[in-house]
């Protein structure tokens, strides 16, 4: 085991951080997610550490809770999304024929609509629910792991050692699962980090249009969408979700750069 | 005395290595080389790759590649040291006084410009010549190589021209500003082995007309033996021997060079065929999906059980295709393949397992047949899970006798294929071959990318196996001198067809027809001379001529 470089650790560090208050936010938010508990726009103080929001709910708590919100959503859409992508996308490269025409075309056709303006339609005629936009952003969000993973697994399908696995006659699956997905992983992993921090963004628009997570659960897009009106008197409280979604995108990023370094050590990935 | 051209001293060339997981560091990749290179004369450098030929030969321009540095020593080109040189001094003299001639010309050459503009390039660049006079030049050099229409060949863009003559056009663009000395990087390796001559012969004949000295690298002997009236032999980054061409090849010092002489001594005696062959391929036709032309033409061939047939032929003569009908890759349009007294399906996808079980095939490039993240435990022990169901200890041990087999043991079972020589990978895919128990193995250019030693070590290892096990083996080649050692038949294909076919007494005996004529021909021999002799005595223009 090598030593862990300081900007992975950094990025360790606060992502842990995010999902252990995410995990834990009833134990840790020192008041409820829905409670009214001081007046309006409180400034900071030892009783409510970020201060409060437009309507005296305190802030931080808020940010806790909104923050699992947030995270739950943003990490099973990823899920969701990479799982179906890549799953479709290695099968459409390894069939190849008229299967790979229609899934990639298939494709082609959701992603040439907006995926916003794509969600939204979706979600105004569907109960805004979370196990619903998990399900719409991750479905939206497959169609560009299909394109990555097909495109991986177009150059790794052609090497001689997948031949010579057909050749063996193993099944599809094993073809997909040991021989492709292994070499695979690199360029998968480094987009997860990426698309996860996408989803965050995505889930926070929704919520900032009113389409996403509805009240009284908080989430960080809602947070800023609530306290939005603040800024013209200049209370930050909508400042606080947007660090909390840049410092989180920031550090999951240095996490997969780190985790994609070291997958792609020539050693299988193993001792790099 | 003639004069000093060149002049190495004490050489000393250092590159950084990024291992991973470890801190960078320096390594030395030539340990002090010395030599002196006389005007007008050529100086052969030999070893296996990693032996640091071309960054000797690339030296004497002071130059290093990616991460390479000269660490220490001196080169004196016309007595001047250049490695002291300035960048603006290094300028003026690469191109001009010294040039280069790369291995692949495809890929030296810009796609899109005419090869003209190319060639006379750092002519004009240097101030050597007008352009008028530096086009004349190009069109006397192009003639000299023997290059088809030289007035008008340099209006032609590089893919409209044969990998050949791109190789010539190459060494008339390094002969064009009229150095001192030329480095070529072997120049006839990406060769086919009957262009590979007329190339030889073509820069052979252009060296001595314009009196150059050169500098000429490669790994087979008796290619430079053809051209070099010295040869320095190099191996582990270090000299083994240097001397007179005709020393070294007739009366080698060092016994890494009379290795390296006496290579391909294979003894193998010819089998008898047997009344009922394996393999019985008849009038297979095929083509690939949405081309007009088939790249079969009605092939019939036999192999017989525990026999070696070898096919030989240039590339895009049909040999691999042949090999990917017979396992069922690229279904043929017609004919029929049986094997051990059955028909194949024409259909890889509708074979049973044993049929697939029984025809394994062992591919040219080893480092892609492999998959880079299993270990070679796990690439050897799947066939054996997969047809036999062995599991934990059973695989583990059949794995470890596997490995016994081919020399490797049981200390490269956790390895992965990066951590393995090129001659090591390949050992793992004959394992992983002989795990399915097969009958008959199909072995497609399996020594072309190795070093000649290595192949010979390849080589003995398949017919020892073949002994033991009894396999059968179709192997695909374009090298005669492979062939002559380990072959109990021969078919010689030609554009799709099989053109001579017997065993390999019958094939190799005269009278010849004019195909099987040139390539035998073509395979440069170790012996003075032996270039001379076969140019004046071949019926047939080679393909890329």
């Amino acid at each position: 085991m090598t030593r862990i470089p300081l900007s992975a650790l950094i990025g360790l560090f606060f992502t842990g951080v995010y999902f252990f208050t995410a995990v834990f936010a009833g134990l840790i938010a020192p008041y409820g997610v829905a409670d009214i508990v001081g007046g309006v726009w409180e400034p900071a103080s030892s009783q409510f550490l970020l201060g409060t929001d437009s309507i005296g709910r305190d802030l931080l708590s808020r940010m806790i809770y909104g923050g699992r919100t947030t995270i739950l959503i943003a990490t099973a859409a990823t899920l969701l999304s990479f799982v179906t992508g890549s799953l479709l996308g290695f099968t459409a490269a390894v069939v190849g024929g008229w299967v790979d025409q229609l899934l990639s075309r298939g494709v082609d056709l959701v992603m040439a609509i907006p995926t916003l303006i794509f969600a939204l339609i979706v979600l105004s005629v569907m109960p805004v629910s979370i196990p619903v936009l998990i399900l719409v952003m991750g479905l939206l969000d497959a169609t560009r792991v299909f394109r990555l993973s097909r495109a991986v697994a177009v150059d790794i399908a052609v090497m001689d050692f997948v031949e010579a696995a057909r050749l063996r006659g193993e099944a599809r699956g094993w073809v997909i699962f040991h021989e492709i997905l292994p070499n695979a992983l690199s360029p998968l992993v480094a987009e997860m980090g990426l698309r996860f921090i996408f989803m965050v963004l995505f889930i926070s628009t929704l919520s900032f249009l009113g389409l996403g997570v509805q009240p009284p659960l908080a989430d960080w897009g809602g947070i800023v969408k609530e306290n939005k009106d603040g800024i013209v008197y200049g209370v930050g409280a909508a400042l606080a979700p947007a660090v909390a979604i840049a410092t989180l995108a920031i550090s999951v990023n240095l996490v997969a750069d780190w985790v994609l370094n070291r997958t792609t050590s020539l050693k299988g990935g193993r001792n790099g | 005395m003639a004069e000093t051209l060149l002049d190495v001293r004490n050489l000393k060339i250092a590159a950084t290595v990024y291992p991973p997981g470890e801190k960078p560091h320096d390594i030395e990749i030539v340990h002090g080389v010395s030599f002196t290179l006389e005007k007008g004369k050529v100086l052969g450098l030999i070893g296996e790759s990693g032996a640091g030929k071309s960054t000797i030969g690339l030296s004497s321009m002071a130059y290093g590649r990616g991460g390479v540095r000269i660490s220490g020593g001196q080169v004196l080109l016309n007595g001047r040291d250049i490695l002291a040189g300035s960048e603006a001094d290094l300028r003026g003299l690469r191109g001009r006084e010294v040039t280069y001639v790369a291995q692949s010309a495809a890929a030296a050459f810009n796609p899109a410009k005419r090869l003209m503009e190319q060639v006379i390039e750092a002519t004009l660049k240097h101030g050597r010549a007008s352009r008028s006079e530096a086009r004349a030049r190009a069109v006397r050099l192009f003639r000299k190589l023997g290059l088809p229409n030289p007035e008008t060949f340099g209006d032609r863009y590089p893919h409209q021209v044969s990998g050949g003559q791109l190789q010539r056009a190459m060494t008339a663009m390094a002969l064009c500003p009229e150095p001192d000395l030329v480095v070529f990087d072997e120049p006839t390796t990406a060769l086919d082995v009957t262009t590979q001559i007329d190339v030889l012969a073509a820069i052979k004949e252009a060296i001595h007309a314009t009196g150059v000295a050169a500098l000429y690298i490669t790994h087979d002997l008796a290619v430079v033996a053809q051209v070099a009236d010295h040869i320095m032999v190099l191996r582990n980054s270090a000299m083994v021997e240097y001397g007179e061409t005709r020393q070294i090849i007739e009366a080698p010092r060092e016994d890494y060079t009379r290795a390296l002489v006496s290579v391909r001594s294979i003894e193998h005696e010819e089998k008898r065929p047997t009344p009922e062959p394996l393999l019985k391929v008849e009038n297979l036709t095929a083509r690939y999906r949405g081309t007009d032309f088939d790249v079969l033409k009605n092939v019939s061939v036999e192999l017989h059980p525990g026999q070696t047939l070898a096919v030989v032929g240039e590339s895009g003569s049909g040999k691999s295709t042949l090999a990917r009908a017979i396992t069922g890759l690229l279904p043929p349009s017609a004919g029929r393949i049986g094997f051990a007294g059955r028909v194949l399906s024409p259909q890889m996808m509708d074979r049973t397992r044993d049929d697939l079980r029984e025809l394994q095939m062992i591919y040219q490039m080893a480092d892609v047949a492999m998959n880079p993240r299993h270990t070679v435990g796990k690439i050897i022990g799947r066939p054996l899970e997969f047809y036999f169901g062995l599991k934990g200890a059973a695989k583990r041990r059949r794995v470890i006798e596997l490995l016994d087999e081919i020399e490797l043991g049981e200390k490269f079972i956790d390895r992965y294929p990066a951590e393995l020589s090129g001659g090591q990978k390949q050992r793992v895919c004959i394992a992983r071959a002989l795990a399915a128990k097969p009958k008959m193995i199909i072995c497609d250019e399996v020594t072309s990318a190795l070093d000649p030693l290595v192949a010979d070590g390849i080589l003995k290892l398949l017919l020892a196996l073949q002994r033991i096990e009894g396999v059968a083996l179709l192997f695909i080649t374009h090298d005669l001198a492979t062939v002559r050692a380990i072959a109990d038949a021969i078919a010689v294909m030609y554009r799709g067809q099989v053109v001579r076919y017997g065993t390999k007494s019958e094939v190799l005996t005269p009278p010849f027809d004019d195909y099987t004529d040139l390539l035998l021909s073509s395979v440069p021999e170790l012996q003075l001379g032996w270039l001379e002799q076969v140019i004046a005595h071949r019926k047939m223009e080679s393909a890329g001529g």
